[in-house]
């Protein structure tokens, strides 16, 4: 049966490729989707007109070089500890990754806000700054532990703040001349907490379906038919199909908590630049929280690391093969951008498993 | 660091919950999500509980995660 409808789907998504007579583009904005898609194979029976693009979907892979740096750099104080998801301690930048500045530097993984809130709790001598980084859903998890230390009158806590926003993001790439996205498939777990109402503004704005999908191959085929039946017909819709676990409105105390904390403001992305309120930072009630404003950090655009080619990866215009250093001098272990660090990073995805399609092709 | 894995919430103090995702037991807040109780499946991600969600959805994630074979680390990751 499973069966069954796969070739359904297939023939769906073929059935639009047929129609339109060119190449359909589809982008995916989320790490888990960029990893459930090559670990599933559906790459591999998708007809040759149908492709899937990884968009900004993965946190780490979309932090600025700068964000890197300026943690690097606060890593190198005498008073800090630097609390981080594990993912991030491997990206390169200036001078090291904090993995390499480990054996010199207070860093601590932490598996959640609220461990670095306890390491504050720990350590009064010590400044704890937590690495906050994340989309919308990992958002509200900082709140949380900013919103807690305000409670508690923790002073030796503060976060710099890297989270970003997926719609304006998913603007910008289509406001650029050069796209060639034709619909995006959107992120199940940013709209646990968002809700899929937020995708609206980007089919009435720019006529580009969008289908928040689940993780399983099955769920996201079905998303796949979804877009291309659309696309076929020529009407756009938002959609959910992820009805288990993503309701319209979304997470409404999550999404309330961050209004309480955060303001959007324009920010910087690895690859796409600046963009218009697409990153949160803390409101002025919290602001002592603020690491920027504490440690004096002004936002500057990063520089990519030479040769990587991350930035064109993030848009979607080239695939990470088409890198000169992928699998040479860039692999996941030792990466030279940050897409080749994050398992979740399309450069890591595309070497773990993608160069066997490849090769097959 | 997207990851969100279903686990089922086994005991609850206020917001702490501990839970329960194939064997694995960890801790997780229910501070964004005020009505989950014992017995609710949940998702958790960043050592938040974020929506709940049934059984057959679970079902599927964490047959993904297995397949991903991630999955190992994966409690350790989001609870600490
Ligand atoms: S393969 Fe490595 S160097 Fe090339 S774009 Fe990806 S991360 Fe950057």
């Amino acid at each position: 049966m499973q069966i069954d409808k796969i070739r359904e789907y297939q023939a769906t998504i073929e059935r639009a490729c047929r129609k339109l007579g060119r190449q359909i583009n589809v982008m995916e904005v989320c790490g888990t989707h960029t990893v459930a898609i090559f670990r599933s194979g559906i790459k591999s029976i998708l007809p040759k007109g149908f492709k899937l693009l990884s968009g900004p979907g993965c946190p780490v892979c979309v932090t600025d070089q700068s964000y890197i740096d300026t943690v690097l750099r606060l890593a190198d104080r005498d008073d800090c500890i630097i609390a981080t998801y594990g993912d991030m301690i491997r990206v390169p930048g200036e001078g090291g990754s904090l993995e390499t500045k480990q054996a010199r530097a207070d860093i601590k993984v932490v598996l959640s806000s609220e461990d670095a809130l306890e390491l504050a709790r720990a350590n009064p001598e010590k400044k704890v700054v937590f690495v906050a980084v994340g989309f919308e859903t990992t958002t509200p998890a900082t709140a949380v532990a900013v919103r807690e230390a305000a409670e508690q009158g923790i002073e030796n806590f503060f976060i710099l703040s890297g989270h970003k926003l997926v719609v304006p993001a998913m603007r910008a790439l289509l406001a650029a001349k050069n796209n060639n996205i034709d619909a995006f498939l959107c992120p199940g777990h940013v709209s646990v907490i968002t809700g899929y109402g937020v995708f609206g503004e980007i089919v009435e704005d720019f006529g580009r379906p969008c289908v928040v999908g689940g993780f399983e191959a099955m769920q996201i085929m079905e998303a796949l038919a979804e877009i291309c039946t659309q696309l076929a017909t020529g009407k756009p819709q938002l959609k959910s199909m992820y009805p288990a676990v993503v309701t319209e409105k979304g997470n409404t105390a999550a999404l309330k908590i961050v209004s309480e904390c955060f303001e959007p403001a324009d920010g910087y992305w690895r690859g796409l630049g600046k963009i218009d309120k697409s990153t949160l930072k803390l409101k002025d009630k919290y602001s002592r929280f603020d690491a920027a404003k504490h440690f004096g950090i002004a936002e500057t655009p990063g520089r990519e690391q030479a040769g990587c080619r991350c930035g064109e990866v993030l848009c979607g215009l080239i695939e990470p093969p088409q890198c000169g250093l992928f699998a040479e001098t860039c692999t996941p272990d030792d990466p030279v951008g940050a897409c080749m660090v994050s398992s979740e990073g399309a450069c890591a995805a595309w070497y773990k498993y993608g160069r066997k399609v490849q090769r097959e092709q | 660091m997207c990851l969100a894995v279903p686990a089922r919430i086994i005991e609850l103090d206020k917001d702490v919950a501990t839970v329960d995702a194939m064997g694995n037991k960890f801790k997780a807040k229910t501070t964004l999500l005020p009505e989950a109780k014992v017995g609710h499946l949940v998702l958790v991600h960043a050592g938040f509980a974020i929506s709940l969600v049934d059984e057959e959805e679970a079902k599927k994630t964490w047959d993904l995660f297995r397949e991903i074979s991630e999955f190992d680390d994966t409690p350790n990751k989001i609870s600490g």
